[in-house]
């Protein structure tokens, strides 16, 4: 549907594309974190594209591959209502990835999101904080390896309750 | 607990509501009373977190009309309310102010789960959601559903009735220091 636009991005950034596909209509591109701002800055600011409305961005945590996080941004064109799919990959020993709020203030609070669940550090971003989840968290509960049944209460629960001590001490015989 | 025969010594001062030892005549007597009224007057306070709200909202509304069962009006303070309805999901971000809600209760006070997940923690065994309120609160009627019908809510009001009206112990009374005594 929209190969047009993947063409147009592979043309003007031969080194950026790492690969592209589509699945019934929709198109992907794959690119280069290093090139990410810049391929999605032309995607919106160019009116040849004009990919000016900025759908969604989430994250994706694939623990068998290398690199382990890929960060999905979902783009769409108000005016050809063209739909476009650009995904970068995040390793995870260095867990950063540019920020798109400079572009869109909307990419605040989904970048937020993302870090809060993955633990994506969105460089540029002008207030990294968690969104969701309360501040005492610990990790980010949509890796994989968070363990399904660990619970961070923030009360203490009553049946993790110490026993009550007995009524009166007992007297040595 | 004095018979019911004995009667207050002579010249003592006249027995409190609280019902000394040896006022056990008049207590005897007050104790149903007060569980009578208590349980045709529930002022509950609905803390309404999630989907189970639509049924909470048909319940008390005309079709259902959980007014029939004296049990009229919510109240928007904790402070004047003895019935805590917990309807729908509780997450731990939102349990310390549900918790903080329940001690502002007036007291003897009684928690209603509503719906699956608040009585268990529903579908969402995860990371996010308190599994049951029981967790942090002592709970007293449990309605399972999700969410659910409107009959069920309402026997699940009748329940609590009955037991508000036997002059049982409310959960939260049995954990006090000294109880044992009944409700009153
Ligand atoms: S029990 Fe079902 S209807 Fe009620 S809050 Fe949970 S998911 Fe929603």
């Amino acid at each position: 549907m929209s190969q047009r636009i993947v063409d147009l991005v592979r043309a003007r950034f031969p080194q950026a594309v790492l690969e592209t596909h589509a699945f019934r209509g929709d198109d992907t591109v794959v690119v280069r974190r290093e090139d990410y701002l810049e391929v999605v800055r032309f995607l919106k600011d160019s009116p040849g594209t004009a990919m000016d409305f900025f759908v969604d961005l989430t994250c994706v945590d694939w623990p068998d591959r290398k690199p382990r996080f890929e960060v999905v941004l979902h783009l769409k064109a108000w005016r050809s209502s063209e739909r476009l799919r650009v995904k970068v990959g995040v390793p995870e020993e260095d867990c950063t990835c540019p920020s798109l709020s400079g572009l869109w203030p909307a990419a605040n609070w989904f970048e937020r999101e993302a870090f809060d669940m993955y633990g994506v550090r969105f460089v540029g971003h002008p207030d990294l904080r968690r969104i969701l989840l309360y501040d005492e968290f610990q990790g980010h509960p949509l890796r994989k390896d968070y363990p399904k049944e660990k619970r961070q209460p923030l009360v203490p629960m009553r049946d993790d309750a110490p026993p009550q001590p007995p009524p009166f001490p007992e007297r040595p015989h | 607990m004095g018979g019911v025969g004995d009667r207050p010594p002579a010249g003592g001062p006249p027995p409190g509501p609280a019902g000394a030892p040896q006022a056990g005549w008049l207590t005897t007597r007050l104790d149903p009373l007060l569980a009578w009224a208590r349980r045709w007057s529930l002022f509950q306070y609905p803390f309404v977190t999630a989907c189970c709200a639509m049924e909470f909202m048909s319940t008390m509304c005309a079709h259902f009309d959980m007014s029939r069962f004296g049990a009229e009006i919510p109240r928007w303070s904790p402070r004047q309310s003895d019935v805590l309805w917990v309807v729908g999901t509780i997450v731990h971000k939102q349990a310390p102010a549900l918790r903080r809600v329940y001690e502002q209760m007036c007291e003897p006070k009684w928690v209603v789960a509503f719906g699956t997940c608040a009585a268990v923690g529903g579908f969402y065994d995860n990371y996010s959601v308190v599994q049951g309120i029981d967790k942090i609160l002592p709970c007293d009627v449990y309605i399972p559903g999700c969410p659910p019908r409107p009959e069920a809510v309402i026997e699940g009001l009748m329940l609590l009735q009955e037991k508000v009206g036997r002059g049982e112990l409310s959960r939260w009374q049995q954990q006090q220091p000294g109880a044992g005594r009944k409700a009153g």
